[in-house]
C-alpha cells in the first residue's frame, strides 16, 4: 500500500494535476452553486474537456475535483438561499438556511466546509483500506461472476429508487440496456438495430446521452419554472466565518459517526449521497437529547454538520464499487465510468494491477481536493456567491450552449446534436412522469459489458448452466433477485396487515 | 390517464417493435450454431421490457405515499403556470443551431444562438445581449481551438 501511496503522490503532485484539482474544485463550486444544476450535469459538461486531456489520471482527477466542488457549491446555495442545487444537499438546507436567516451565514458555511472536509478525508482513508481488499477478492471473478455482479448492481439501483418507483426504475434500466444494444453486436461486431442509419453504427454516444438525460432537462425546467432558479436574497454580505471551540467540540462526534455511516452508505450501489445525507440527519436528530433535539430544523449546528459530513463521505464511498468492481453505484459515478472507458481504462479489479497510477492518484487527489475546498474555496465564497446574481436570461442560454458544444466536440458531428435534443426532450417528459433517469444511464453503460461477459460465460460452458454450477454466480444472482422482491413482498405484507389479514405463522 | 401510463404504453410499443426486430434478427451463417447469439440478450430484454411496461400500466396509482423529487416536484397539472412557449422556443433554437452550425460557422451560429435564446427568454437590452453573446462565442471558440486543439470551423462556408 505504501508503494501505491507514493506512486499516487508522485502523480498527483505534478504541477498539471495540482492545477487540475484546483480548477476542478473551483469550476464545480461555481456551477454547483447555481440552483438546479447538479453534479451530474456539471460532470457531463466537463467530460469532453477531460477526455481531450488524454491522460486518464489527469482526467479523473479533474472530474473528481468537479464532483467535490459541485457538492460543496450545492451546500453553499442551500445555506444562503435555501435552493439546493443538488439532491444530496437538500438536508443541508434544513438547518443551514435558518442559520443564515439568523445572520450566521458565515458560521454555517464554515461548519459545512469543515464537516465536508472531515467527511471526505476520513472516507478517503477508508477507501484506501477497503478498495484494495475488495479488489483482491474480485480478482477471483470470472466472466460469469461479472455478469452476475452487474445484475446485482442494476437491481440494487432499482431497489433503492424509492417507494412506488421500483418498477419504473427497472423499466428505465431495461430501456438503458436496450439503447446499449444499438450499434454493433457482442463478440462479432456486426451492425445491429441501426435501422440502416450509418451514424448509429457506433451506437449512441454516452456523452450525448448523459447530457440529454441530466443537463438538458434541468435547463428546460429552469426555463419552464422561473421560480426554480429564484436567487432572491443572495446579495447580502457574508461575514464572520469563525466558529468557537465549544461548537467544534459539539460537532466532532457527529462528524466521526457520519463519516463512517456515510461512507458505508456510499459503497452500496444505488444509495449514494442523497440517502446518506437524509439518513445522517435523521440519525443525529434521534441521538440528540432534549434541547439539542428541539434545535434541529431551527439552526442547529449538529443538524448542519451531519448531512454535510455524510454526503461527502458517501461521495468518496461511491468510488469503491467503481474502482474495484467497475460497477457504478450512482449516476455520477456512471458518468465517470463512461469517461474512463472512453480513455481506454477498464475499471475493475484489474485496475489496481494494470493502471495503479490511475487508482492511487485519484485517491491522493481526493485529499488534495478536500484541502483545496477548505483553504481556497471557503475564503472565496463571499465573492463566488456573486455568481448567484447572474440573471436567468443570460444564464440559461449559456447552459444550453455548453451542453450542445460538449456533445459536438466529442463527435464533431451535427447529427449528434439532433439526437441530443430529441433525447433531451424525451428525458424531460420522463422527468415529468416521475421516471428516474439515472438507472437508464447506468443500464446503458453497463449494457455492453454485461452482454460481453454473458456471451463469454455462455460460450465457455455452452449454455446457461454456469448460473447454477458456479456457486458464487448463483449466490450473486439470488442476491440480485432478493433485492427486488423482498422489499416488494414486505410492502405487500404491510398493506395486507393494515387490512387485517393475519400473518401466516 | 396520467402521463406515466401513456409513457408506459409507448414503452410497450417500443419493446414490441424491438422484440420483433430481435426475434427476426438476420443471423450470419456462422452465427447460427453458436450458443450465444447476437439476438439472445435483445430477445430477453424485449420480453422483460414488455412485462415491466405492462406492470406499470396495470398497477394502481400509489395512494399518495410516493415521495416526490426532493428538488421540488414539477407538477404537470399546473402546466399553465409554466412557460411552455419559452421552452418550445429553446428546443426550436437548439434544432436550428444544430442544423446551422456547419454551414454558417461556429462563431456566427453561436452568437446568434446565444442572442436569440436570451431574446426568447425576454431580454431586451440589445447591446448587452450582443456583447455577451459575441464574447461567449469567441471565448469558447478560442478555448476549444487553442486549449483543447479541436478544430471548429469558425467562419461561414463561403469564407473558408
Amino acid at each position: 500500500m505504501i508503494d501505491g501511496i507514493l506512486l499516487g503522490l508522485q502523480t498527483a503532485f505534478s504541477l498539471q494535476n495540482l492545477l487540475l484539482v484546483v480548477a476542478g474544485c473551483i469550476i464545480g463550486t461555481l456551477i454547483g452553486m447555481l440552483p438546479g444544476l447538479g453534479p451530474m450535469s456539471i460532470i457531463a459538461i466537463m467530460i469532453p474537456v477531460a477526455i481531450t486531456i488524454g491522460d486518464p489520471s489527469a482526467a479523473l482527477i479533474l472530474l473528481a475535483g468537479v464532483y467535490y466542488g459541485a457538492i460543496f457549491g450545492g451546500s453553499t446555495s442551500s445555506i444562503l438561499i435555501n435552493a439546493p442545487g443538488v439532491a444530496g444537499t437538500v438536508a443541508t438546507a434544513f438547518d443551514g438556511y435558518p442559520m443564515a436567516r439568523q445572520g450566521k451565514a458565515g458560521k454555517a458555511l464554515t461548519i459545512a466546509a469543515i464537516s465536508s472536509f472531515c467527511g471526505g478525508t476520513i472516507a478517503a482513508i477508508l477507501l484506501m483500506i477497503f478498495a484494495p481488499a475488495l479488489s483482491t477478492v474480485a480478482l477471483l471473478f470470472h466472466s460469469a461472476e461479472y455478469f452476475a455482479l452487474m445484475v446485482v448492481g442494476l437491481s440494487a439501483i432499482a431497489a433503492f429508487a424509492g417507494t412506488g418507483k421500483v418498477v419504473k426504475a427497472l423499466m428505465m434500466t431495461v430501456m438503458g440496456l436496450i439503447l446499449a444494444t444499438v450499434g454493433e453486436s457482442a463478440l462479432f461486431n456486426a451492425p445491429r438495430f441501426t435501422m440502416g442509419i450509418q451514424d448509429l453504427q457506433s451506437g449512441f454516444s454516452f456523452i450525448t446521452l448523459a447530457m440529454a438525460l441530466f443537463a438538458l432537462p434541468e435547463a428546460l425546467f429552469l426555463v419552464l419554472d422561473p421560480k426554480r432558479g429564484d436567487t432572491g436574497g443572495a446579495g447580502e454580505a457574508i461575514k464572520d466565518l469563525r466558529i468557537t471551540r465549544e461548537e467544534a467540540k459539539a460537532i466532532a462526534p457527529v462528524i466521526g459517526r457520519q463519516s463512517i455511516q456515510g461512507f458505508l452508505i456510499g459503497v452500496m450501489p444505488g444509495a449514494g449521497a442523497t440517502l446518506a445525507s437524509f439518513l445522517g440527519y435523521a440519525v443525529e436528530r434521534n441521538i440528540a437529547k432534549g434541547e439539542e433535539q428541539d434545535a434541529f430544523g431551527k439552526g442547529s449546528i449538529k443538524g448542519l454538520a451531519a448531512p454535510e459530513t455524510a454526503n461527502n463521505a458517501a461521495c468518496s464511498g461511491s468510488f469503491v464499487p467503481l474502482l474495484t468492481l467497475g460497477i457504478p453505484g450512482s449516476g455520477t459515478t456512471a458518468i465517470l465510468l463512461g469517461a474512463l472507458i472512453a480513455l481506454n481504462v477498464n475499471p475493475g479489479p484489474r485496475l489496481m494491477v494494470d493502471d495503479p497510477t490511475v487508482f492511487w492518484s485519484v485517491i491522493i487527489s481526493m485529499y488534495i481536493g478536500n484541502v483545496v475546498l477548505l483553504v481556497l474555496n471557503l475564503p472565496l465564497i463571499p465573492y463566488i456567491a456573486k455568481l448567484l446574481t447572474i440573471p436567468r436570461n443570460y444564464l440559461i442560454p449559456f447552459i444550453l450552449f455548453f451542453t450542445l458544444v460538449g456533445a459536438y466536440i466529442g463527435q464533431n458531428n451535427a447529427t449528434e446534436l439532433l439526437i441530443l435534443v430529441g433525447l433531451g426532450v424525451a428525458a424531460t417528459a420522463l422527468r415529468f412522469a416521475d421516471y428516474p433517469l439515472a438507472p437508464l444511464l447506468i443500464g446503458f453503460i453497463l449494457g455492453g459489458m454485461m452482454e460481453n461477459n454473458f456471451a463469454r460465460a455462455v460460450n465457455l460452458t455452452d449454455g446457461v448452466s454456469f448460473m447454477v454450477n458456479r456457486p458464487m454466480t448463483l449466490a450473486l444472482l439470488v442476491i440480485g433477485l432478493l433485492m427486488i422482491f423482498v422489499p416488494a413482498y414486505r410492502r405487500r405484507r404491510a398493506r395486507a396487515l393494515k387490512k387485517g389479514v393475519p400473518l401466516g405463522d | 390517464m396520467a402521463l406515466d401510463k401513456w409513457i408506459a404504453v409507448l414503452f410497450l410499443a417500443i419493446c414490441l417493435i424491438y422484440g420483433y426486430a430481435a426475434f427476426t434478427y438476420p443471423l450470419l451463417p456462422f452465427e447460427r450454431n453458436m450458443a450465444f447469439l447476437p439476438n439472445t440478450m435483445p430477445s430477453v430484454l424485449s420480453i422483460l421490457g414488455a412485462g415491466l411496461s405492462l406492470m406499470i400500466l396495470l398497477s394502481p396509482k400509489p395512494a399518495g405515499d410516493a415521495e416526490g423529487d426532493v428538488l421540488g416536484t414539477i407538477d404537470l397539472t399546473k402546466w399553465r403556470d409554466y412557460k411552455v412557449g419559452q421552452a418550445l422556443g429553446m428546443v426550436a433554437a437548439m434544432v436550428v443551431y444544430a442544423l446551422a452550425l456547419r454551414p454558417v460557422g461556429f462563431i456566427a451560429a453561436t452568437t446568434l444562438f446565444l442572442f436569440g435564446t436570451s431574446f426568447i427568454l425576454g431580454e431586451r437590452r440589445w447591446v448587452r445581449m450582443a456583447v455577451a453573446a459575441l464574447a461567449g462565442a469567441l471565448t469558447v471558440w478560442l478555448l476549444v481551438q487553442e486549449a483543447l486543439g479541436i478544430f471548429l470551423r469558425p467562419l461561414p462556408w463561403f469564407l473558408g
